[in-house]
C-alpha cells in the first residue's frame, strides 16, 4: 500500500472527523418524542450525513490503516497470520444470527458448532473439558484463575500467591491480581527460561498457580517444563497455560500431557480469526478432568447426536453475560476444520521456519535461542521505537518493540506461516536498513506514512478523548 | 515451481512455500527438516493423531451451512440486554473492509490513523449520548462493563464503603458476572428492592450509607420499564459518599435523559444494539464516566494530538493505566477489546444521525406500549405488568404456565423469554414488528 493514497489536501488534519463534516441538534420534543418531557433529553447532537458521506469517510479511514492484508504484520507474542476470507461468509449464515436466550433445542445447529469446536480444542491441547465462554485471552486467564481458585477452596487449601515469570505477558499479572492473589515474579534465568532453582525458591504452601506459556515470550520452548510441573505440583499448586504462543506447537506437544491442569486458547491468534483492530477475540478455556466441575456455566454436552446445555456440578459462574464472541468462535472452528491435523501442524512448520529464516536474514543481534515461532532481536545502542519507525517507510509493520523488559531495546519478531519467502526478504531488507540509518535519518522517521512522528506524551499530558474536547479547545 | 495450491494439497492452504523454497530456506538455517527446528524434548513430544479431519472451502461451507441450518426459524421476540435493531447493509460493507478487519491494536499510530480516528469517533458519540466526559473504546459487554465499574468504585472511593448495591430485579448473567469481578476485591454484593419495576427509592435511600462504595440501576430496566426518579436515586448516592453507575444502552440514550444530567459518575451498558445483528450474545460494552476518574478507567482510549507537521493526528493515550505497563497494579486486566465491534456501532450511529437515533427510540416505546397493549386485551394475560412507561420490553402475566405458553408460542414459531412461572418478557424493535399481529394471534391460541 502507498501510505500517501489517503492523505487529505494541505488541511491541518488527515481527514476531517464526522462532527467537522455535520453538527445537527435534534430538539427531542419536536421530533415527536411517545414520552413526557421529564423523562427524555432535551435534545441530542450528533452528525447526521447522508450515506455516500459515511461510506467515502470509511473507505478513506480505511485507507489509512495497516492491516495483515496490507503487508507484513510481525508483531511478536500476537500472531498476526492471514485471514481466510471464507470463514467471514461462514459467519454470515443468518441462521448463525441467534439471540443467546433461545431454547438449547431450537439451537441444535449452534449448539453442534461449539459442541465441535470443545472438542477440537481438547485435542489440541490435551485437555479434558472446554468451557468457550470467556471473550478473549486475559479474558481467559482471568476464568482459569478463577477455576483454579474454586479448586482450591473446594479442597479446602489457603492459598494466596500466583507465581508469574518476569517475561509473562502484563495480562498473566493483571488477571492473577484481579482475581485476588499476591503475584510473585519470578526472575528468568541467564538463558532466557524458567531457572529452576528461583521456581524451587518461589513456591510455597501459598502457591496456587503458577501461569506460563510454553514457548515463552522470547519464542524458547522451556525444556525443563515436566520437572517445572513436578516442582509446582510437589508444592500443591496447578499449572496454568497461556496459550498465546500456541502456533509454535500445533500437532507436535500438547500443554495436557506437558503436565498444565489449566490453559486458555487465544483462537484469534492460532487460528486465523481477525483481530479486527484490538477485537474481538475469543479465549476458550481448557482444563483437566479434576478441573472440569469448576468451568464456568452453561457448557455444551452431547447425548446420542442431541446438544444440551448444563451447569458443570461446582461452576464458578459467569464470566460474560452471555456465551462470549460467537462469531469469533465460530471462525476459529471453521479454520481447524479447513486445516485438519496435517494443516495445523504445517502451519506451526511454517511459522517456526519463517522465524529462523528471518533471524537469519537479519543484521542485529538475537541474544537467546534456539526459539521457536519468535525471536527477540535487539536494537543495541539503538532505540527500538526509533528503528520501528524508521521501519515504517520500508513499507513493513515493524515488530513488538521494548519488550520482554530483560531484553535490553527488545524487538520482538513473529512473522507467522503466512509470510512467503519473498515478503521475509523484504522484512529483512527493512529491519537492516532501519539499523543502519544514521541518527538523522532514524530522527526524521517516519516521513512516508499518513502521519508523522506522533507526539505521545503530549496525547497523554493534554487528554483530548472526544472531538467536543477538541472544540472545547479551539 | 508453482506456489498455487491446490484445494487438496497437503497442509495448511494459507502458508505460500513452494517446496523448492522451503528446501532453500532450511538449508539457509541450516537444518535437514523443519522437525529439527522444535526444541521440544522426547518426553512431551505428542506423537499421536489429534484426529481432525481436514475439508475443502467447499465442503466447510456446505457443511457448516447444512449445521447451522438445524437451527429452527423462530421469529425472535427477545431481549434482556442483546437486542435487534435492523443493520444497514452498508454497515458490513464498510466495516468487513480488510483493512479494518485484518488489522490490529493501534501499536504504531503513524500507519493507523483510520483505526484510531474512528475509535475517537466512536468515543465522542458516546460523550454525547452520555453527557460524560470520558468513554473508552470498548468493553465486553454489559455485565463485564457492571464488573469493572464496580472494580472502578473500589479504587476511587473516597469512603470506606465495601457494598454494591444492585436491583433486586436485576439480569442473573450480569449478577453472575458481577459476583466474580469483585471476587477478588473486598466489595461485596447486595439488592435493594424494586417498586412496580422501578428503583424503589425510599427503601434504596434506607439501605444506602457509609457502607456503600456504588449503588447501580439501570434505564430502561431488565423488564424494560423507563425509570422516573433516577435525580433522587443519584442523590441518594450523593448522600452515600457512593458511585452512582447507570446502566442503559445506546439506542435507548437517544431518547431517554442523559445519565450525566441525573448525576451518573459511570455508565456502562451495551453498545451493540447498533451494528452488530443478533449474535448468540456477542456484545460491546458501554463505559463512560467523569473527568476525574480518567486515570482509573479500564481499557483503551484514543486521544487526539498533533504530529511533527502539525496536523492532528490520534494515538492510543494513557497507557500506563494498562497491564502491559502496569502489570498486577494495572486497572485492569482487558488487553483485546470488542473494537470491531465499536467501529460498526459508529458507522451505524453515523447512518443514523441524531434524528434517525430519536426516531428509532422513540419507535422503541411505541412499539411497546402497542404491542402490550393489545397482548393485554387477551383473556388470561395481564400486559403489561408494570404500570409504567416502557422501552422495547414489556412483562406479560399469565394465568397459565409460563413454559407451557413459550412452548406452544415456540410451535407456531416464536421465541420469548420466560422468566417465572406464571411471567414471560416480550421484546419489539422494527426488526419483529411486521409479525406483531401474528404473535398476538399465536397468543390468543396458546393461553
Amino acid at each position: 500500500m502507498n501510505h500517501d493514497q489517503a492523505r487529505y489536501g494541505d488541511d491541518d488534519r488527515y481527514e476531517p472527523l464526522l462532527s467537522e463534516k455535520d453538527d445537527t441538534s435534534v430538539d427531542v420534543g419536536e421530533a415527536g418524542s411517545p414520552l413526557p418531557d421529564d423523562l427524555t433529553r432535551d435534545d441530542l447532537s450528533l452528525p447526521s450525513l447522508a450515506e455516500p458521506e459515511v461510506a467515502r469517510h470509511y473507505t478513506r479511514l480505511s485507507q489509512m490503516n495497516w492491516s495483515v492484508e496490507s503487508g507484513p504484520y510481525p508483531l511478536g507474542s500476537c500472531t498476526m497470520k492471514y485471514n481466510p476470507s471464507f470463514a467471514e461468509d461462514v459467519a454470515a449464515d443468518p441462521n448463525g444470527a441467534v439471540h443467546p436466550d433461545r431454547s438449547a433445542e431450537s439451537l441444535q445447529g449452534t449448539l453442534e458448532v461449539l459442541y465441535g469446536l470443545q472438542d477440537y480444542l481438547a485435542r489440541i491441547g490435551g485437555m479434558d473439558a472446554v468451557t468457550l465462554q470467556p471473550p478473549a485471552g486475559a479474558a481467559g486467564e482471568f476464568t482459569g484463575i478463577l477455576v483454579a481458585k474454586a479448586y482450591h477452596e473446594a479442597n479446602g487449601h489457603d492459598r494466596s500467591e500466583v507465581i508469574v515469570p518476569s517475561s509473562a505477558h502484563g495480562t498473566n499479572f493483571a488477571s492473577a491480581a484481579m482475581a485476588g492473589y499476591d503475584v510473585v515474579e519470578l526472575p528468568s534465568g541467564d538463558d532466557g527460561r524458567v531457572d529452576l532453582e528461583a521456581l524451587e525458591a518461589a513456591v510455597s504452601d501459598d502457591t496456587a498457580a503458577l501461569m506460563l506459556t510454553n514457548p515463552n515470550t522470547v519464542g524458547l520452548f522451556e525444556r525443563d517444563i515436566a520437572d517445572i510441573a513436578d516442582i509446582v505440583h510437589d508444592a500443591g499448586g496447578l499449572l496454568y497455560y497461556d496459550g498465546a504462543n500456541l502456533n509454535a506447537l500445533l500437532g507436535r506437544a500438547r500443554p495436557g500431557d506437558m503436565g498444565f491442569d489449566v490453559m486458555h486458547y487465544n483462537v484469534h491468534k492460532t487460528f486465523a480469526t481477525p483481530h479486527g483492530g484490538g477485537g474481538p477475540g475469543a479465549g476458550p478455556v481448557g482444563v483437566t478432568e479434576e478441573l472440569a466441575p469448576f468451568l464456568p456455566s452453561p457448557r455444551v454436552r452431547e447425548d446420542d447426536g442431541h446438544y444440551e446445555l448444563f451447569e458443570p456440578a461446582e461452576t464458578v459462574g459467569k464470566v460474560h453475560g452471555y456465551q462470549g464472541n460467537w462469531l469469533v468462535l465460530l471462525k476459529a472452528y471453521a479454520y481447524i476444520a479447513r486445516l485438519g491435523d496435517e494443516g495445523l501442524e504445517d502451519a506451526s512448520a511454517k511459522a517456526v521456519l519463517n522465524a529462523n529464516y528471518l533471524a537469519e536474514q537479519i543484521d542485529c543481534e538475537i541474544p537467546y535461542g534456539p526459539f521457536h515461532h519468535e525471536f527477540a532481536a535487539t536494537a543495541g545502542d539503538r532505540d527500538a521505537a526509533d528503528v520501528a519507525k524508521a521501519m515504517l517507510d520500508h513499507g513493513v509493520h515493524p515488530p513488538t518493540t521494548k519488550w520482554p523488559e530483560f531484553v535490553p531495546e527488545a524487538m520482538l519478531t513473529e512473522p507467522t506461516e503466512a509470510e512467503s519467502l519473498d515478503s521475509l526478504e523484504d522484512l529483512a531488507a527493512a529491519f537492516n536498513a532501519a539499523f543502519d540509518a544514521d541518527a538523522a535519518e532514524l530522527e526524521s522517521a517516519p516521513s512516508k506514512t499518513t502521519a508523522r512522528r506522533i507526539d505521545q506524551a503530549d496525547a497523554a499530558r493534554n487528554p483530548r478523548l472526544s472531538w467536543r474536547s477538541i472544540d472545547a479547545e479551539e | 515451481m508453482s506456489k498455487r495450491r491446490h484445494e487438496d494439497a497437503d497442509g495448511s492452504p494459507y502458508t505460500p512455500h513452494s517446496p523448492a523454497e522451503t528446501a532453500a530456506m532450511l538449508d539457509e538455517v541450516g537444518v535437514e527438516s523443519e522437525e529439527e527446528l522444535f526444541d521440544v524434548p522426547p518426553e512431551v513430544r505428542f506423537e499421536g493423531d489429534l484426529g481432525i479431519d481436514p475439508r475443502s472451502e467447499r465442503e466447510l461451507r456446505a457443511e457448516l451451512s447444512a449445521t447451522l441450518a438445524k437451527n429452527d426459524d423462530l421469529t425472535e421476540f427477545l431481549g434482556r440486554d442483546h437486542h435487534t435493531h435492523y443493520v444497514p447493509s452498508v454497515v458490513d460493507e464498510l466495516s468487513e473492509r480488510a483493512e479494518f478487519l485484518t488489522s490490529y491494536t493501534q501499536y504504531q499510530p503513524e500507519i493507523t490513523q483510520g483505526f484510531l480516528q474512528a475509535l475517537f469517533e466512536y468515543q465522542s458519540m458516546i460523550v454525547e449520548l452520555t453527557g460524560l466526559p470520558v468513554a473508552n473504546c470498548s468493553m465486553y459487554d454489559a455485565a463485564t462493563a457492571l464488573g469493572e465499574a464496580a472494580r472502578l468504585s473500589d479504587r476511587v472511593r473516597r469512603v470506606s464503603g465495601t457494598e454494591v448495591l444492585v436491583p433486586e430485579l436485576l439480569h442473573e448473567n450480569k449478577r453472575a458476572v458481577l459476583d466474580n469481578y469483585v471476587d477478588g476485591t473486598d466489595l461485596s454484593v447486595a439488592t435493594y428492592p424494586m417498586d412496580d419495576g422501578n428503583v424503589d427509592v425510599e427503601a434504596l435511600a434506607d439501605l444506602a450509607g457509609e457502607g456503600t462504595a456504588m449503588i447501580y440501576a439501570e434505564n430502561p430496566t431488565v423488564r424494560g420499564t423507563i425509570e422516573e426518579r433516577l435525580s433522587a436515586v443519584g442523590e441518594v448516592a450523593d448522600d452515600a459518599g457512593a458511585l452512582f453507575c447507570l446502566g442503559t444502552d445506546v439506542v435507548a440514550l437517544g431518547l431517554l435523559e442523559p445519565p450525566a444530567s441525573v448525576g451518573a459518575d459511570v455508565v456502562v451498558g451495551e453498545a451493540d444494539a447498533l451494528g452488530l445483528p443478533t449474535a448468540y450474545g456477542m456484545g460491546l460494552g458501554l463505559f463512560a464516566t467523569r473527568e476525574d476518574f480518567l486515570r482509573q478507567v479500564p481499557g483503551r482510549l484514543v486521544g487526539a494530538g498533533e504530529d511533527e507537521s502539525g496536523r492532528r493526528a490520534y494515538t492510543l493515550t494513557l497507557q500506563t493505566r494498562e497491564q502491559h505497563i502496569r502489570k498486577e497494579r494495572a486497572t485492569s486486566n482487558i488487553c483485546t477489546n470488542q473494537a470491531w465491534v465499536a467501529l460498526r456501532t459508529a458507522m451505524h450511529l453515523a447512518l443514523l444521525g441524531a434524528d434517525g437515533l430519536v426516531d428509532l427510540a422513540s419507535e422503541c416505546v411505541r412499539e411497546a406500549e402497542s404491542l402490550a397493549e393489545r397482548l393485554g386485551d387477551l383473556k388470561g394475560i395481564k400486559a403489561p405488568v408494570h404500570d409504567r412507561h416502557h422501552f422495547r420490553e414489556f412483562l406479560v402475566r399469565t394465568d397459565q404456565p409460563a413454559p407451557a405458553i413459550a412452548s406452544d408460542l415456540e410451535a407456531e414459531g416464536f421465541a420469548v423469554h420466560v422468566v417465572g412461572d406464571h411471567r414471560l418478557q416480550v421484546c419489539v424493535t422494527e426488526v419483529n414488528a411486521g409479525r406483531a399481529d401474528d404473535l398476538v394471534e399465536a397468543f390468543a391460541e396458546a393461553v
